[in-house]
């Protein structure tokens, strides 16, 4: 009979892949809302994880006929205690009797567990971009990995025979072979001695001396053959060139936002503006390796804040949207110096501006902070067109490195990178 | 090795023994040595198998063999995309570990080792499926007669393309919808008594294209419109009932009449009713099944320990792993979840042997053919001849109902109270023995559903029949699944519950699906 031991590791992996596209698909409104949910809660640094989405029990399950309660059931129960015929027993509170209901109450009911599972990074970014009506290209841009470049650390104890650093290896090898052998050639030294000093003074026929001497010499030969056997180069010597993987550096940026926090601003028009941030931040992340954040929220002031106070607090009044452009520019000359860093610009606001201030506005875009800024995003969030729209209209024509938009969904929101990601794509191409 | 007649005992040992290696690491040569080792004891015992093909695998792979009900290859559906994540989930937490093996009832039959395990597990595993388990579905009449060793794995890649051309070619939703009320009615889309053919993939294609040609022109033919003569009188239209006799099979029934299907559906109806049928066996027989695997690997493994081939820290090992697997919580204690099919199982064949070696007064009395036979043809007919319902009810043992302290309680509906009826004594043993018998029977376990009617000349509506077991109803579940029954059907459905006199106590009804 012909055996066989068959090795399958290597083969069939993921096979349940295609299982798992089709019950994503299949629960894709849930998954869009959990996504959702987590975008609000996150930060804009932590965009990129995986989330957990929970399914009501009842959404996933797979109805089949079983038998519900009621009726006779005779079940059998191993471990009776001290029940005898005839004993009368209280009905335990929640379905009778577990035995006789094994694959029928299996997972199809009352459970009120939640079906849980977790999105990977991967999923999860997916279904972000979707949202955004990000071009598949400019997907796939931003969802590879940083590039790697490979070089030099050090040394390590094990590695391909090319990498062999025979210099290192030597040197560790004479090391060892001193360490090892020095208690035996202190030894051999004193013995030596011993010998020259017996054989000087040694008398003819003095038949002790003579025993002496030929102990020494037996103990000097196999001190000797112990010394030879040390070995010349042993595998923990050998040492070999390290090489490790380190993200290319690229340069620094920095990221401003800037958002109109009055009264006017509501949840799902702040919610609009994050997406809006956080692409931009994603498009950063794929070419600056560092990169800071600033968060300048306005009314009448215009005021730096954490991000948690950036998205969360809300104030009433009026809106000055000038402050913050001023802010920002002195923020940039004070910590950020445009030699070394590449400033991006990213405002959101509901339009709303007091009116005197908006031609101001586009004086300060126009003539000190566009000339410091790689780009500068302007998205409103709301559909009135109104005085700082007609402002800002008027720059989109001399300004190349100014996108403005309207947008009221999500959806609306990746045009104003448009000519961003596609001057990157085409370089990259 | 095949004999005619079964052995009377173990057969000598022969050649000379060399004690096997134990180290934790497997390799290909230790797993190679073991198994010729455990191979050449099981041909001792004179277990028959099929040829056997051991797979290194994964703890991944083992998790996709999981989710796609333990078979290598499947049809794409995203209940199994469920099945696996909440493997995994459950894995990865450390809430379960896996199985260490899965067995395919194939001709090769394939055995899974996963890779994680210890040489001492890889052991127990080959002993356990590719000789326990492999000469059970090869003995067993109810494999013998419902699957198909040798054609499964081939009708399961020909079920999988042809899923994936469907889904092609009429997009995913409509495959994924149809599949799901075929899956809600798999547990009734199996034949409990005829016995189907054996076909080879070649032929499976063939026969589909003239399955098709032929099921659409008969369906045709019983929903044509127009009388075939001038209908003798209005007496046949009234008392004729279709089907004429009430039909168990609902999947069958609807592949074969269901006026409104394409011929692609039917042919899915038809592989989900294929593969649910290849299951209904294991389902009939688990407690056998496992019981008998878990009989022979510690049978197998002692043979070879006392044969001198393994060492004290094997034996150690797979022991640990043994005593876990036929542990039995007793009632009230907090891991207790009904009886565990892989004790009950060894207990019986264990105490079967025990009553041919070494029978007491009372196993004369109560089985006077074997008390004192041949212990190995004994096992050997009864794990052929028999399924866990008449297993239980042919061998369970007054002595083995004291060791488990077996006992019975009613429950009934218009009592107050949970009554004892029986227990492990005299007066109780016939009873007890019955009870769990009883439960194994999968008639009483699954509700019992047949076609009833199709109005033929009205609304072209299904009725279906729920004939009630014990008075137990049907969960409100019933509504839904309905909703599945008539989107296969194209019209309405109505399912009636009748209890034992013939009364219809409840009744469901969906109307026609809007798009048909």
């Amino acid at each position: 009979m012909l055996q066989q031991i068959i090795d399958r590791r290597l083969a069939g992996k993921n096979k349940s892949i295609g299982n798992r596209e089709r019950f994503l698909r299949r629960y894709k409104g849930q998954i869009r809302d959990a996504v959702k949910r987590a975008i609000d809660g996150r930060g804009i640094r932590d965009i990129e994880r995986g989330e957990e989405v929970r399914i009501p029990k009842k959404d996933v399950s797979e109805p089949v006929f079983h038998h519900g309660q009621g009726g006779v059931r005779e079940v059998v129960h191993p471990g009776n205690k001290d029940y005898v015929r005839g004993d009368r027993i209280e009905r335990p509170k929640g379905g009778a009797g577990g035995g006789a209901g094994k694959g029928q109450a299996s997972d199809s009911g009352e459970g009120e567990d939640d079906f849980t599972f977790s999105l990977s990074r991967e999923e999860f970014m997916q279904v972000f971009f979707e949202d955004l009506a990000l071009p598949h290209l400019i997907r796939t841009q931003l969802a590879e990995s940083p590039e790697w470049k490979s070089q030099r650390a050090g040394f390590t104890a094990d590695g391909t025979p090319t990498n062999l650093h025979v210099l290192r290896s030597m040197r560790g090898a004479i090391g060892r072979r001193i360490a090892i052998g020095s208690g035996s050639r202190r030894e051999l030294r004193d013995l030596e001695e011993r010998l020259a000093l017996l054989k000087r003074h040694r008398k003819p026929g003095d038949a002790i001396a003579e025993q002496e001497i030929k102990d020494v010499e037996e103990q000097i030969e196999a001190l000797r053959s112990r010394l030879g056997r040390i070995p010349y180069l042993d595998p923990i010597d050998l040492r070999f060139r390290n090489r490790i993987r380190v993200p290319v550096p690229t340069s620094k940026a920095v990221m401003f936002c800037l958002m109109d926090v009055s009264g006017s601003m509501d949840e799902a028009r702040k919610d609009l503006a994050k997406r809006f941030f956080i692409l931009l931040y994603l498009f950063l992340t794929r070419h600056y390796e560092k990169i800071e954040l600033v968060f300048i929220r306005h009314h009448t002031q215009a005021q730096e804040v954490d991000e948690e106070n950036f998205f969360h607090a809300r104030e009433t009044g009026g809106t000055v949207v000038s402050s913050a452009l001023v802010l920002m520019e002195e923020i940039i000359r004070a910590r950020y110096s445009p030699s070394e860093w590449n400033i991006y610009g990213a405002q959101a606001s509901d339009g709303d501006n007091w009116h005197h201030d908006s031609g101001r506005c586009r004086e300060l875009l126009a003539e000190k902070l566009l000339p410091l800024c790689r780009y500068f995003a302007y998205v409103q969030v709301a559909e009135e067109e109104q005085n700082l729209w007609e402002e800002y209209a008027q720059l989109t024509e001399s300004q190349r490195h100014f996108a403005m938009r309207k947008a009221t969904d999500a959806a609306q929101i990746y045009p104003v990178f448009r000519d961003l990601f596609k001057k990157e794509g085409a370089a990259a191409a | 090795m095949s004999r005619n007649k079964p052995l009377r005992g173990p057969l000598a040992l022969r050649g000379h023994v060399d004690k096997l290696p134990g180290p934790s690491d497997w390799s290909f040569e230790l797993i190679e040595q073991y198994h010729e080792v455990i191979k050449r004891t099981a041909h001792r015992f004179g277990l028959d198998t099929y040829p056997n093909q051991l797979e290194i695998i994964t703890a991944e792979q083992m998790m996709d063999a999981y989710a796609s009900v333990g078979m290598p290859v499947n049809y794409r559906h995203w209940s199994y995309g469920k099945e696996f994540i909440a493997t995994e989930k459950n894995y990865r937490r450390g809430h379960m570990g896996l199985a260490y093996e899965i067995v395919i009832n194939a001709n090769p039959c394939i055995s899974y080792l996963m890779e994680e395990n210890t040489m001492a597990m890889q052991a127990l595993v080959i002993a356990h499926a590719a000789y326990g388990h492999n000469s059970f579905f090869k003995g067993n009449y109810l494999f013998r007669m419902w699957t198909d060793a040798s054609s499964i794995i081939d009708y399961l890649v020909y079920a999988k393309n042809y899923v994936a051309e469907c889904e092609e070619r009429h997009g995913l939703q409509a495959v994924e919808e149809f599949l799901d009320s075929c899956h809600a009615l798999s547990n009734h889309g199996v034949d409990r008594y005829r016995r189907p053919s054996r076909k080879s993939l070649a032929q499976e294609l063939r026969e589909r294209k003239e399955r098709e040609a032929y099921a659409q022109r008969q369906i045709n033919d019983l929903w044509r419109t127009l009388p075939k003569r001038a209908e003798k009188a209005g007496e046949a239209s009234e008392s004729r009932r279709f089907p004429d006799e009430p039909q168990e099979n609902l999947l069958y029934f609807i592949e074969k009449n269901a006026p409104l299907l394409e011929p692609w559906q039917r042919e899915i109806v038809r592989i989900v009713r294929k593969v649910a049928q290849y299951f209904y066996p294991q389902r009939q027989s688990q407690v056998m099944n496992e019981g008998w695997a878990t009989f022979w690997h510690h049978r197998l493994l002692n043979q070879m320990y006392d044969d001198g081939y393994l060492t004290d820290g094997v034996m150690m090992e797979w022991l640990k792993s043994h005593t876990n697997v036929i542990f039995q919580p007793p009632v009230g204690h907090p891991a207790y979840s009904g009886i565990n099919p892989y004790a009950l199982g060894f207990a019986m064949y264990t105490d079967l042997k025990r009553v041919c070696e070494h029978p007491m007064d009372e196993d004369k009395a109560w089985f006077p053919d074997i008390a004192g036979s041949d212990w190995i043809p004994t096992l050997d007919h009864a794990m052929r001849n028999y399924k866990d319902e008449s297993f239980i009810g042919q061998y369970l043992s007054p002595k083995l109902m004291r060791e488990l302290r077996l006992f019975t309680i009613v429950d009934d509906e218009k009592e107050n109270e949970l009554e004892v009826r029986a227990i492990h004594d005299d007066a109780g043993y016939r009873r007890v023995r019955e009870a769990l018998s009883h439960q194994y029977d999968l008639g009483s376990r699954e509700p019992n559903i047949q076609v009833w009617n199709v109005n033929l000349r009205g609304d072209r509506s299904l009725t279906l029949r729920h004939f009630q077991h014990n008075d137990r109803p049907l969960h409100e579940s019933a509504q839904e699944v309905l909703r599945h029954v008539s989107r296969l059907w194209g019209f309405g459905v109505q399912l009636e519950s009748a209890n034992a006199k013939g009364e219809i106590t409840t009744q469901w009804a969906v109307a026609a699906p809007e798009s048909a």
